[in-house]
């Protein structure tokens, strides 16, 4: 009996003293997207570094993971770079505030010893993703890369497990670029890949970025910041004016720059016009809802977009995202005071 | 017990009282309590499966059976389909009974029919038991960076040269059915062998005097009387070595590619039950949570049948029968 | 040499070993099979055991234990949060189902050992111990997430308490018939209630079989990351019991699949940490049991 007493005394010890630790008096919850999350990370962790009484959690578990949890309710905000559909955010009663809070690319990342300088033209990655090119040393891709030496393997498609807004994102590009693939698979936050043998899903960009690594043969989409920390080659892609463009900073601001942010700031950039556009960039959104019944969380919220909006875009490029243009950031601040 | 009384009671000399109320009282609620948490074990279960089972009604209504039978999963066109993650969990899960119970088996032989001094016994014993308590997360973490490098080669060697048998009809990624069950069945392999040698152990010792009485060479012995005898128990063991693989979660889902398709190649990417739950439920739509929750009750009733006949033949083929 | 003698030389039975005789190098060949998948059967764990403390063992140092995780771009931190989560939770889960699991076997054990009820039961908590983890995470989720609207440790806690309650149960329902019948009877014959000898002689004399299971329990539950996976989630901050909470199992799922090398070395760290818990569980249970055979 002694041991029982004992062993129970130290529970119940354990369960009084650690809800005791616990410093802030506000926490504000969100989860979505794991396309920015390595960036939402590092600027929540310092937000609640610098503002004592505030603790900003943010869980990377993808797009659709996030607007569920948004429409549940088991969040304070959400995060998704597919934004959101009309019929998704008439679930939500309060009703959304979308914020656009940075940009990022997708790149194609690839593992093939020796090569780090990989030239895809559209109708060439569009097929591998259509599973119609199997092989690197397919004629097709060897055309397009003089002089590198591709081996005869088979490609390996990595793509998403889990319901991902980079997925929603890759796929409208690719439906804007090739017809087949339009009417053959379609763009979503998933879809079925028409591909069998050579595919492996992986959860989160960190996941896919994880399985090209230790995949000799893989290619696969994440932003460009994964593949970047990850030390991953990325591929130049064919824009829309035929040029073969590398990802970037200043590709991807030039890709930027040819869209207008909307009243309802959702706007999806499939193919961007300009010789010096990378041809794939999205605006990536945080979910708010319109008002909150908790004044002293709207007022740390203001104070979080507010941090985000400016201080927080000084770091993005760093990061491996692309910082807003100001008439951006001017018209994200003015929507945020629909926050209430 | 009460407060001691001085003045002894009208007959005999005895210091012994009836019960006090307290105690008559603890008594009643002890008793109550107890019986309490024991109805409780059995709402559990039922709730668990009312939980999960209602929440599954309406996809099985919109859909029927159709969830069963279609291999297809597409929440755009609201299309699911749960027949690969069937396929995959019972085919990664037949791969390590395969491997793991004649692993196990060998192992639980080895340990009981005198190979091994007494102590060694012993070490070996909880070694292998160790390997059960390793956490699956961790193995699927090794699974990632050891043990797929290193099957890689022979892998590739295999779908090279014997690349026209099925099972090796495809080149090895990476993640894929076959580094998966192999931790499946390392998994497995401690329940296997602890329940194999009580099985073996259960056999008298008369039986096995008699046997090398005859003159038998041991392996005689043990092929030939030892595993009939023990037959039952075996049995049973590889059953609830199934039933655990089965319901395996993480390093599946760490392991095994994900890839919504049936093959019947080893080294090609597939997906469970297990692995489907794991990894889609954080991010389903409404609807998709039913369909997930469909596919939670099968493998509740995959795994809930495999237990009971499981633990059935153990109690039915122990000494002395059912019990 | 005749030809009878030769006759009754080859009727004679040879007692003597032949080593090339084939039953004989059956049972060799048999032998040495086994002896190797022995010894293929420790590989494993060796294995992992080495690779932990290699690679686990590089990152491993006193600030792992009190720092917060690093986002991506960080070098450094640690899981200090992960651990203090896995021990609330475990906590949570033992606060739960030890006095549940204990209650219910002392009536399986001894006050109704034969009723329809107690047969129920016991088949309930062995299906109960066949329960797929990520089920236990399902349930949880649908009962305790969505009705108090977070995620929190308490669901993560509940969770796990749904794995522990059957182990706990069973392996105390068979330390506590494993009394002998004469002490109970003692107690009875002096004038116990039933209350009075189990709380009086049964558990005590029981409990070291009973805290076997409920070591072996606790080094279960550290373990899992299914049921955690959608009801504590994971946090980057210190334990707040009503919001997402982190756990080592559920860090070193998350880290696993991170093409970052610091994520991946913290994830080898943490496996060292969570392995080292959970074997000195196994062994504390195992002497525990030993000591009273």
């Amino acid at each position: 009996m002694k041991y029982l007493s004992k062993l129970m005394a130290m529970l119940m010890l354990m369960a009084l003293v650690f809800p005791a630790v616990s410093f802030a008096d506000v926490s504000l919850v969100g989860s979505g997207a794991s396309f920015p999350a390595p960036l939402y990370t590092t600027w929540f962790k310092t937000f609640s570094r610098e503002n004592s009484g505030v603790q900003v959690s943010y869980q990377s578990k993808g797009s659709g993971a996030g607007i569920r949890d948004f429409q549940n309710h088991v969040v304070d905000f959400g995060a998704s770079d597919a934004a959101m559909t009309p019929e998704e955010i008439s679930k939500v009663a309060e009703g959304v505030q979308l914020l656009p809070m940075t940009a990022g690319e997708i790149v194609l990342t690839y593992n093939l010893e020796g090569v780090s300088d990989l030239k895809l033209p559209r109708d060439v990655y569009a097929g591998i993703f259509l599973g119609q090119i199997t092989k690197w040393d397919d004629p097709a891709i060897v055309k397009a890369n003089p002089g590198v030496k591709l081996p005869s393997e088979n490609i390996v498609v990595v793509a998403r497990a889990d319901s991902s807004g980079t997925n929603f994102n890759f796929t409208q590009h690719l439906c804007a670029i090739s017809k087949t693939f339009k009417d053959k698979v379609g763009f979503g936050k998933t879809v079925e890949w028409p591909l069998s043998q050579n595919l492996i899903k992986a959860p989160k960009n960190d996941g896919v970025a994880a399985a090209i690594k230790q995949t000799p043969g893989a290619i696969g989409y994440v932003e460009f910041g994964y593949a970047q920390m990850a030390k991953l080659p990325m591929a130049s892609l064919q824009n829309k004016a035929g040029k073969f463009v590398a990802p970037g900073l200043k590709s991807g601001q030039a890709a930027l720059a040819n869209a207008v942010l909307p009243e309802n700031m959702i706007v999806f950039i499939t193919d961007p016009d300009g010789d010096g556009s990378y041809p794939m960039v999205t605006y990536t959104w945080m979910l708010f809802y319109k008002t909150y019944q908790d004044k002293e969380k709207v007022e740390w919220i203001h104070k979080l977009i507010d941090y985000c909006l400016y201080k927080g875009q000084a770091i993005s490029d760093k990061a491996g995202y692309i910082p807003m243009p100001e008439t951006v950031v001017k018209k994200v601040a003015a929507a945020a005071k629909n926050i209430k | 017990m009460g407060s001691p009384k001085e003045t002894p009671r009208k007959w005999g000399d005895s210091f012994a009282t009836p019960p006090s109320f307290g105690d008559v009282v603890f008594d009643r609620v002890f008793r109550g309590v107890a019986y309490a948490f024991t109805v409780l074990t059995i709402l559990v279960l039922a709730y668990i499966v009312f939980e999960i089972g209602g929440k599954a009604l309406p996809a099985v209504k919109e859909y029927g059976m159709q969830l069963l039978s279609s291999s297809d999963w597409n929440v755009n066109r609201k299309v699911y389909g749960i027949l690969p993650e069937i396929w995959g969990t019972l085919y990664s899960s037949l791969f390590a009974l395969a491997v793991g119970g004649v692993f196990g088996v060998a192992i639980a032989i080895f340990l009981t029919q005198d190979f091994l001094p007494h102590k060694v016994e012993i070490v070996l014993k909880n070694i292998i038991e160790m390997l059960a308590a390793i956490p699956s997360v961790v193995y699927g973490l090794w699974g990632i960076f050891v043990l797929i490098p290193i099957i890689r080669p022979l892998a590739d060697f295999l779908h090279e040269y014997l690349g026209w048998i099925p099972f090796f009809g495809t080149k090895l990624n990476g993640p894929g059915l076959f580094p998966a069950s192999l931790v499946l069945s390392i998994m497995i392999l401690p329940t296997v062998a602890a329940v194999s040698q009580d099985a073996f152990r259960a056999i008298p010792l008369k039986t096995k005097e008699a046997v090398y009485g005859m003159g038998t060479t041991r392996w005689e012995a043990i092929l030939r009387v030892m595993l009939p005898t023990a037959s039952g128990g075996i049995f049973g063991a590889l059953v609830l070595g199934f039933g655990r693989a089965l319901g395996e979660t993480m390093a599946l889902a760490m392991l095994v590619g994900n890839s919504n398709q049936i093959s019947l190649s080893l080294f090609s990417p597939a997906n469970t039950l297990a692995a489907l739950l794991a990894l889609n439920f954080p991010e389903a739509g409404p609807m998709e949570v039913q369909v997930l929750m469909f596919a939670a009750i099968v493998l509740l009733v995959i795994t809930l049948v495999v237990n009971v006949i499981g633990q059935l033949i153990i109690n039915f083929t122990r000494p002395g029968g059912a019990r | 040499m005749t030809a009878r003698q030769v006759d009754n030389e080859l009727r004679k039975p040879s007692f003597e070993k032949n080593p090339y005789e084939r039953r004989a190098l059956q049972s060799y060949v048999l032998s040495t099979l086994t002896v190797g998948m022995a010894i293929l059967a420790c590989f494993p764990l060796f294995s992992v055991i080495l690779m932990l403390l290699y690679r686990g063992g590089q990152r491993l140092a006193l600030t792992v234990f009190y720092s917060l995780p690093p986002t991506a771009f960080e070098d450094g931190g640690g899981f200090g949060n992960a651990i203090l989560g896995t021990l609330f939770m475990v906590g949570l889960a033992g606060l739960i189902s030890i006095p549940f699991g204990i209650l219910a076997a002392i009536f399986l054990a001894e006050l109704g050992p034969h009723r329809k009820l107690s047969q129920a039961a016991r088949f309930c908590a062995k299906t109960l111990t066949g329960l797929p983890s990520i089920l236990a995470g399902v349930f949880a989720y649908a009962s305790v997430v969505l009705v108090m609207g977070h995620y929190s440790a308490w669901a993560g806690g509940i969770a796990l308490s749904l794995l522990m309650i059957p182990i706990v149960m069973l392996t105390a329902e068979e330390a506590i018939k494993m009394v002998p019948r004469g002490m109970k009877e003692a107690a009875y014959g002096m004038g116990c209630t039933p209350a009075q000898a189990m709380m009086k002689v049964s558990l005590p004399v029981a409990m070291p079989g009973i805290i076997t299971g409920v070591f072996l329990a606790v080094a279960r539950a550290a373990g899992e990351t299914a049921p955690l996976l959608f009801t504590a989630l994971f946090s980057d901050y210190w334990l707040e019991v009503n919001q997402p909470t982190a756990s080592l199992a559920v860090l070193i799922y998350n880290y696993s699949g991170s093409p970052f090398a610091n994520l991946i070395e913290l994830a080898w760290s943490a496996s060292l940490v969570l392995v080292l818990l959970v074997l000195v569980l196994n062994i504390a249970s195992r002497l525990i049991g030993q000591r009273n055979k």
